[in-house]
């Protein structure tokens, strides 16, 4: 212990001693982790906000159906427990919010033009905490009941169909009977979404009115359930399961969608990649910088050597002189970070390339997500492999043989 | 008892195609307080002698003794213990840790020993004192003159109180007001500690402060005169 006083002071002296090749080592590893964490925030923004659209948009965390309704989401797979019942189990249950829904395929047409869209038939007020979009944005207005006989679609449905707010349109699905059940509806307003294919794909009437139009009484297809955060769905999965018996099926979100899913798994291993391989382009100026410390100081180091400092303390004061640099260039390649991405953690407009972002399911706007966790990760990862790599110039110092060291020109 | 005992060293270096014999069957004895020379052309093999009794060197047969002990069969870890706790060195060139101030330089080798803070600033500052350089303890290296930076080194070597102090070629890079002055304070303090020094030198008048003078040539030792008796 008395030595490690002794190795702290020459390490960090001899940091200092050429402070012009230090100041361009620390600015190397401080953008490198820099570029580490702000790469890493913006790709989990991107695949954060892909997760949360998609998860807002409908399928919530977790969701209950009949078991085959995955395969065939008509009618005839309803949920088997009523609406009724299904109050009763989930309204005092501890979820962020919870909605039962109609939701079928069907067609949409109007004067102009058809097109098949998924119908979702809604109680608004259950719905509201769930909903991709705010009610209040709506053009024209949301629907106020689940017995309103208006109908809400998308902007783009709209100009696709050619029709407008207050003009009729008529839905056609099928019944448990498979008869065609159809109706004509008023539009009473046009919704937006972050990108136009979602625009394209729901229409929204109230609960009750489907469920007469549909003929099933108070039938629902599908229950959605919301917990605190997308990433831990646990507790939401387990309240529901315990809840219901084996006559429906219970999914998290990543069952569901299993691409979301396994693009979390691989976006942190995506993470941990892209932060070796920014370390590998760093490690080559640490190592140099070490052994370039290390070859300007032979005789010294022999010195030691020859008053009697053993080659263990040579090769920890070279691997604390390590540690020293990069420590001091993980705080500024941190503190850079979190400088650089607080700021833009309001959104950052890629607007420019939305249409290309889109068919991953992002948005024009960008959120940078900064978590401690990758800024330990890369914290974490320079440290044991700077640590790895500062081992060889280390591990040459203290083979020296004194008098060899002592005597070197 | 003896303070170096050597009994027929060997030791040959390859330089391109030939063997240069550094040490050849060399053996001496040194008691303890004594203030010794080894004076030799270069190449004549002094600092490989010094370096094999200091155990910086392993000779390539003959045995060396040092305080009573054997140390040419020793790991290297024991002899940088050895090192550490029974010798002091003193250089020609890059005798100090330019990083280090005066005093801190002084008291590398107690720290290294683990002597504690508190003694190691008394006995550094007394030190510093007895060899003239009070008042430079936080200087660096690069801040002090050669003399000063040799009478540092000296401190250094004496601060823990070493049976033996080698010295190699001390005064080399020295102006002659300020080499007398470093033999002055050797003599000193060999007189008042009773330390044994060895000093490997070349110069005429260094020699004539050692009580005994060994001559050496091509590896072998030539002369051993007691300067006392003269």
């Amino acid at each position: 212990m008395h030595l490690f006083g002794i190795l702290l002071r020459l390490a960090w002296r001899n940091l200092w001693r050429n402070h012009r090749r230090t100041i361009i080592m620390l600015g190397a590893i401080g953008v490198g982790v820099w570029a580490m964490i702000f790469m890493t925030a913006l790709t989990r923004g991107m695949v954060d906000q892909m997760i949360t659209d998609s998860i807002g948009v409908l399928p919530g965390h977790v969701q209950m159906h009949h078991p085959d309704y995955r395969d065939d989401p008509s009618i005839s797979n309803r949920v088997s427990i009523s609406d009724a019942a299904l109050n009763e189990k989930f309204d005092d249950a501890d979820f962020e919010a919870w909605a039962s829904r109609v939701r079928v395929p069907a067609v949409i047409t109007s004067e102009r033009e058809s097109r098949g869209v998924t119908l979702l038939g809604v109680d608004p007020a259950a719905e509201r905490d769930i909903s991709f979009f705010d009610y209040d944005e709506v053009e024209g207005r949301f629907l106020e009941s689940a017995s309103d006989q208006g109908i809400v679609i998308g902007k783009r449905l709209a100009e696709t169909l050619e029709t407008e707010i207050g003009k009729r349109i008529v839905l056609m699905s099928q019944d448990p009977e498979n008869d065609i059940a159809d109706r004509g509806f008023r539009i009473v307003g046009l919704y937006s979404a972050n990108t136009k294919a979602i625009e394209q794909a729901y229409a929204y009437i109230g609960k009750t009115t489907a469920q007469k139009m549909l003929r099933v009484d108070d039938a629902t297809t599908e229950v959605v359930f919301l917990g605190e955060d997308y990433r831990n769905v646990e507790p939401v999965y387990e309240a529901v399961t315990s809840a219901v018996d084996d006559t429906v099926l219970v999914q998290r979100w990543f069952d569901i969608d299993t691409y979301l899913g396994t693009m979390l798994g691989v976006m942190d291993g995506f993470v941990l990649v892209w932060v070796v391989v920014i370390f590998l382009a760093l490690s080559f100026g640490l190592v140099n910088t070490l052994v370039m410390a290390v070859f300007e100081r032979v005789r010294e180091i022999g010195l030691m050597l020859a008053l009697g400092m053993k080659p263990a303390s040579i090769l920890g004061q070279i691997l604390i002189e390590s540690m020293f640099l990069l420590a001091l260039g993980l705080a500024v390649g941190n503190f850079l970070a979190w400088a650089t991405i607080v700021p833009l953690q309001d959104g950052i407009d890629i607007s420019v390339v939305a249409e290309g972002m889109e068919m991953w399911g992002a948005s024009s706007m960008l959120y940078p997500k900064l978590y401690a966790s990758d800024m330990i990760l890369a914290s974490g990862v320079v440290l044991l492999l700077g640590f790895l790599a500062s081992l060889s110039p280390a591990w040459r110092a203290s083979r020296y043989e004194p008098v060899e060291a002592i005597t070197k020109v | 008892m003896s303070a170096v005992r050597c009994v027929n060293l060997c030791k040959t270096y390859r330089q391109g195609d030939q063997d240069i014999k550094a040490l050849d069957h060399v053996s001496i004895e040194i008691d303890e307080g004594d203030f010794v020379c080894l004076s030799a052309p270069s190449g004549g093999g002094k600092t490989t002698l010094l370096n094999a009794i200091g155990g910086l060197d392993i000779p390539d047969s003959g045995e060396v003794y040092v305080a009573g002990g054997r140390i040419d069969n020793l790991s290297k870890g024991e002899l940088a213990d050895l090192r550490l706790k029974q010798i002091g060195f003193v250089f020609q060139a890059y005798n100090l840790i330019p990083v280090l101030t005066a005093r801190e330089n002084v008291e590398f080798v107690m720290q290294v020993q683990g002597v504690p803070s508190a003694e190691r600033r008394d006995k550094s500052n007394a030190i510093l004192k007895e060899v003239g350089l009070e008042g430079l303890e936080t200087r660096r290296p690069g801040e002090m003159s050669g003399g000063q930076q040799q009478r540092v080194a000296v401190a250094r070597a004496i601060a823990s109180r070493p049976a033996l102090v080698l010295a190699d070629e001390p005064t080399a890079n020295l102006d002659s007001k300020t080499a007398d002055e470093l033999m002055e304070l050797f003599t000193q303090l060999n007189k008042h500690h009773n330390t044994t020094f060895v000093i490997a030198t070349h110069d005429q008048r260094v020699m004539t402060y050692a009580g005994r003078l060994i001559r050496m040539l091509d590896g072998r030792i030539v002369d051993d005169i007691d300067q006392r008796a003269a």
